[in-house]
C-alpha cells in the first residue's frame, strides 16, 4: 500500500511487453487487442509472449501460496528483455510489482528477479499518461461515463488518476462521479463466491450509485470489476425485464479506441 | 461472556452475515454512521503529506517500542512498583479474571464500576465477576447501553453504534425503573449519569483500560470523552487498569503522537475531552485518587504473535477503529456478525492469536482485500497482507509450534484439490492452451447456473476467440 507515489517514467519506448491477463485472454479479448491497438498507433511494437496464462493473484489470495507461486514462477521469465511491460489491469500490474518479489522471498535470485520486473510492469492508463503522452481527437456525439477503479489499481498501482485524466482528456466525455467511488464493489476473487451475501451486498450498493449518476456507461480497467458490476446490473435487468442492459460497461482500452477514432477491423 | 466465540464453522459464519446483509435498516443505519466517521476523520488529516509523516513517526514508535519489549515491560513493571502500582502478569484470560478476583474478595468488593476497556470484554472480566457475585457495571455510555441490553459492543471505540435513538429510549424505559420512553438524546444521556452518578459513589472497585503505559515514568495514559474514565480511577478506593503487553512505549514523548494518531483517526478529533495521566495511587496529603492501584498486564496469546517477524506487526495497533470504520464488509454486516470481541479488519488479524484460527479462521476469509483498512491504518500494519498470511496458515499442513495456533484448520481436501488443478492448467503452457481453447470453443455450453456468482450476476460466458487467437490474426 501507499508505494503508488514519486515513481520514475521511462521515455517512450520503441517496443513494449503485453501481458494480457487470464481474464482478457478468455473473457475479454477486445479489451487485449484494443490495447494492442492504442500502443501501436503510437508507433510502439507490442510483444505478447505467447506462454504467457495468469499472473496468480487468484490462488495467492485465496490463500495457497505454493499454486499461486508456481503459477507466477513461469511469468517470470517470459520477459527477457529490459522492454517496460503494460497490464491493462491494476489488479494484476499490482499482483506483479507488489506481491513477486514476497512471494518468491525464499529464493533471493527469483525474487530479485521479481523486483526487476516489477519496475517495469505498468498499468496501461498509467503507462498512456506518463510514459505515452496520449493525446487524440475524441468522438464527436457526446457520452456521459462514470469510472470505477479497481482498488488495488486505486491503492497500490495509483491509477485512479491516470485513468480518470484519460478520460478528463476527451472533451465530448462527460465524466461523473458515483457517490462512494473508492468503495469496493464487493468482487475481491473468489470472495465474490466464499461470501456471495456480502458480495452481493457490495454489488447492489456500487450499481445503485452508479445509476444514479445517470452515466450511460460504465468503464473501468479492470475486468474483475467490470465482470462484476456489469454482471450484477444486468441480472437486476434480466429480473426487471429490460431487453437493453441499463449499465453496460466497457474496459478502458475499448472505450479510448473507440471514442479516440479507432478503427475496428 | 465475549471469551466465548460465538460461531465455530464458517458455516455458522456465512448464516450470521446473511442475516445481517438481509436487514436493511441495519445496513442504512451502518452506512450512515461509517459515513459519518469517515468524514470526520478525512477532515482531521486534511494534507496526505502530513499526515504521511505523522503515520511514518506513529509507526516508527510503535515499531521501536515492540522492537524492546520485553526490556520496556520490565522496565515499566520496575517504575510503576517504584511509583506504588501494584503489577501484574497474567498470561491467559483465565490468569486476568483470577487476578482482578483476589483483590476483590480481598476487601471483600461488591461493586466494580468500569471504564471502557476493550481487554476486560476480551478475558470475559464482566462474567467472571458475576459468577463470584461481584456487580461489573460498565459506565462508559455506549456500553452501559449494551450491558443493559445484555449484548456484546460491536465496535471497539463506539460500542453501541448499532443501537438506534429509538431502541435506546426503549430499553432506558423498559429497564430503568422510573424512567419513561423519551427520545432525546440528552435528557437519555442525563438518565444515565444519574445512574451512574450513584454507582460511582458505591463502587469499591474503579476497572479501566490502558491506551499507552509509559515505561520510563511509570505512567498510564488514559484516552476518553465522557470524564467516566477519570471517575472510575480515582473515585473508588481501588483502581485496577488492565491491558494487553503491547501497550507499553519507552518515553513519555512517545505518546503525543500516538494521541494525535489515536483521536483523529478514531473520532476526528483533534484532541479528546480527557487525557489522564495516571501516575500512582493517592499519596499522603492528596485529597482524592485511589488507595491502591493494580495493573494486569495480559498476554492472552500476544507473545504468540509476537515471535513471528510478519505476524508481530499485529501488536503495533493502537486500537483507534479506522479500519473498521472505513471496511466494506463491516460496513454491511457489523460487529456482531464477526462473532469476537475485536470485529473488522482489526479483529479479523488480532482474534486469531487470542482464540486460535479453529474459531476464527473464517474472519481472515471475509474481506476482499480491498485495502481501505491499510490505507488508514494510522500506524501503517499491513493488514491485507496478515489477511492473506492468515489464509495461508490457516489452509497449510498442521505443525506443532505453528506461529498461530490451529494452523491448518481451514484446510480441507476438495478445495485443496482444486487449486492444485487451477495450478496445473496455470502453470502448463500445453494445458492452458487446450483448456482454455476447450472453453472458447465449447462457450455455447457455459453453464447458466455458475453457482454462488449467477445468485447475483449473469453467467460468464469466455469469448468466441481467445486473446491469443486473436492477436494471430492482428499480426497477419
Ligand atoms: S489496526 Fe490500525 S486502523 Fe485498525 S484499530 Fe488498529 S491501529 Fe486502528
Amino acid at each position: 500500500m501507499s508505494n503508488t507515489s514519486h515513481r520514475h517514467y521511462p521515455a517512450k519506448p520503441g517496443d513494449v511487453y503485453l501481458f494480457a491477463t487470464c481474464l482478457v485472454d478468455q473473457f475479454a479479448p477486445e479489451a487485449g487487442l484494443d490495447t494492442v491497438r492504442l500502443l501501436e498507433r503510437e508507433g510502439i511494437r507490442v510483444h505478447f509472449p505467447e506462454a504467457q496464462t495468469c499472473c496468480g493473484q487468484p490462488a495467492y489470495s485465496s490463500g495457497y501460496p505454493d499454486e499461486a507461486r508456481a503459477v507466477a514462477r513461469q511469468q517470470l521469465d517470459l520477459f527477457p528483455r529490459p522492454w517496460p511491460v503494460v497490464v491493462p489491469s491494476g489488479s494484476c500490474a499490482a499482483m506483479i510489482r507488489h506481491h513477486y518479489p514476497s512471494l518468491f522471498a525464499d529464493e533471493p535470485t527469483l525474487a530479485e528477479r521479481a523486483r526487476e520486473l516489477g519496475e517495469r510492469v505498468f498499468e496501461l492508463s498509467e503507462f498512456l499518461v506518463h510514459v505515452v503522452g496520449f493525446q487524440h481527437n475524441d468522438a464527436v456525439e457526446p457520452c456521459t461515463v462514470a469510472l470505477h477503479t479497481s482498488c488495488h489499481a486505486r491503492r497500490e498501482m495509483g491509477s485512479h488518476t491516470t485513468s480518470t485524466a484519460l478520460l478528463r482528456g476527451l472533451p465530448n466525455v462527460k465524466l461523473v462521479e458515483q457517490a462512494h467511488a473508492e468503495e469496493c464493489c464487493g468482487f475481491g476473487g473468489t470472495f465474490a463466491i466464499r461470501h456471495p451475501d456480502i458480495s452481493e451486498a457490495m454489488a447492489d450498493d456500487k450499481v445503485q450509485s452508479l445509476r444514479a449518476t445517470g452515466a450511460g456507461l460504465v468503464v473501468s480497467a479492470d475486468c474483475g470489476c467490470l465482470f462484476n458490476i456489469v454482471g450484477h446490473a444486468a441480472k437486476q435487468d434480466e429480473r426487471a425485464g429490460n431487453a437493453k442492459p441499463t449499465l453496460p460497461g466497457e474496459h478502458l482500452a475499448t472505450f479510448l479506441w473507440r471514442r479516440t477514432g479507432g478503427e475496428r477491423s | 461472556m465475549s471469551q466465548t466465540v460465538h460461531f465455530h464453522s464458517a458455516k455458522e459464519f456465512a448464516d450470521r452475515t446473511r442475516a445481517a446483509v438481509g436487514n436493511p435498516a441495519h445496513r442504512r443505519s451502518f452506512r450512515g454512521a461509517m459515513d459519518f466517521l469517515q468524514a470526520k476523520r478525512a477532515a482531521q488529516f486534511p494534507d496526505p503529506q502530513a499526515f504521511e509523516n505523522l503515520r511514518t513517526l506513529g509507526e516508527a514508535i510503535r515499531r521501536y517500542s515492540l522492537a524492546h519489549l520485553p526490556d520496556l515491560l520490565e522496565r515499566l513493571e520496575a517504575r510503576l512498583t517504584a511509583n506504588g502500582f501494584h503489577v501484574h502478569w497474567a498470561e491467559t484470560a483465565e490468569d486476568a479474571n483470577a487476578i482482578a478476583l483476589d483483590i476483590a474478595r480481598r476487601i471483600e468488593a461488591r461493586h466494580v464500576i468500569k471504564g471502557k476497556s476493550m481487554v476486560s470484554e476480551e478475558v470475559g472480566f464482566n462474567h467472571a465477576m458475576e459468577a463470584a457475585g461481584i456487580e461489573a457495571l460498565e459506565s462508559d455510555m455506549g456500553e452501559y447501553i449494551v450491558q443493559l441490553a445484555g449484548e456484546t459492543p460491536s465496535h471497539i471505540i463506539m460500542p453501541a453504534i448499532h443501537k438506534t435513538k429509538q431502541e435506546i429510549a426503549t430499553l432506558f424505559a423498559e429497564r430503568i425503573p422510573g424512567v419513561d420512553y423519551t427520545e432525546d438524546v440528552d435528557e437519555l444521556i442525563r438518565i444515565g449519569r444519574q445512574v451512574l452518578r450513584r454507582k460511582f459513589l458505591a463502587a469499591d472497585i474503579g476497572l479501566s483500560g490502558v491506551n499507552f503505559a509509559v515505561a520510563e515514568t511509570g505512567t498510564l495514559c488514559l484516552v476518553e470523552n465522557e470524564g467516566n474514565g477519570r471517575m472510575c480511577t480515582t473515585v473508588p478506593r481501588i483502581h485496577i487498569a488492565i491491558t494487553g503487553i503491547e501497550k507499553v512505549v519507552e518515553k513519555l514523548e512517545h505518546v503525543p503522537p500516538l494521541y494525535s494518531l489515536l483521536t483523529r483517526s478514531a473520532t476526528g478529533q483533534a484532541v479528546t475531552t480527557y487525557l489522564n495521566l495516571i501516575s500512582g495511587p493517592r499519596r499522603s496529603g492528596e485529597l482524592d485518587g485511589p488507595e491502591e492501584v493494580h495493573l494486569i498486564l495480559v498476554d492472552n496469546g500476544r507473545s504468540r504473535a509476537y515471535a513471528d517477524e510478519q505476524m508481530r506487526a499485529t501488536l503495533q495497533c493502537i486500537r483507534c477503529g479506522a479500519c473498521m470504520n472505513h471496511c466494506p464488509v463491516y460496513a454491511r454486516i457489523g460487529g456482531h456478525a464477526y462473532g469476537t470481541t475485536y470485529p473488522g479488519p482489526i479483529g479479523a488479524i488480532v482474534s486469531p492469536h487470542l482464540l486460535g484460527l479453529e474459531s476464527t479462521y473464517p474472519l481472515a476469509f471475509a474481506s476482499t482485500l480491498c485495502g481501505a483498512c491499510g490505507e488508514v491504518c494510522p500506524v501503517r500494519i499491513p493488514i491485507p497482507e496478515l489477511l492473506v498470511r492468515l489464509r495461508n496458515e490457516a489452509q497449510a499442513l498442521p505443525t506443532a509450534n505453528a506461529p498461530v495456533r490451529g494452523r491448518g484448520a481451514a484446510r480441507r481436501m476438495l478445495p485443496s484439490a482444486v487449486w492444485r488443478g487451477w495450478a496445473f492448467v496455470y502453470g502448463h503452457l500445453k494445458t492452458y492452451r487446450l483448456v482454455s481453447w476447450l472453453l472458447s470453443r465449447g462457450r455455447a455450453l457455459s453453464p447458466a447456473n455458475q453457482g454462488a456468482w449467477t445468485a447475483s450476476r449473469t453467467p460468464l460466458v469466455p469469448a468466441p476467440k481467445r486473446l491469443r487467437d486473436l492477436l494471430k490474426e492482428h499480426s497477419r
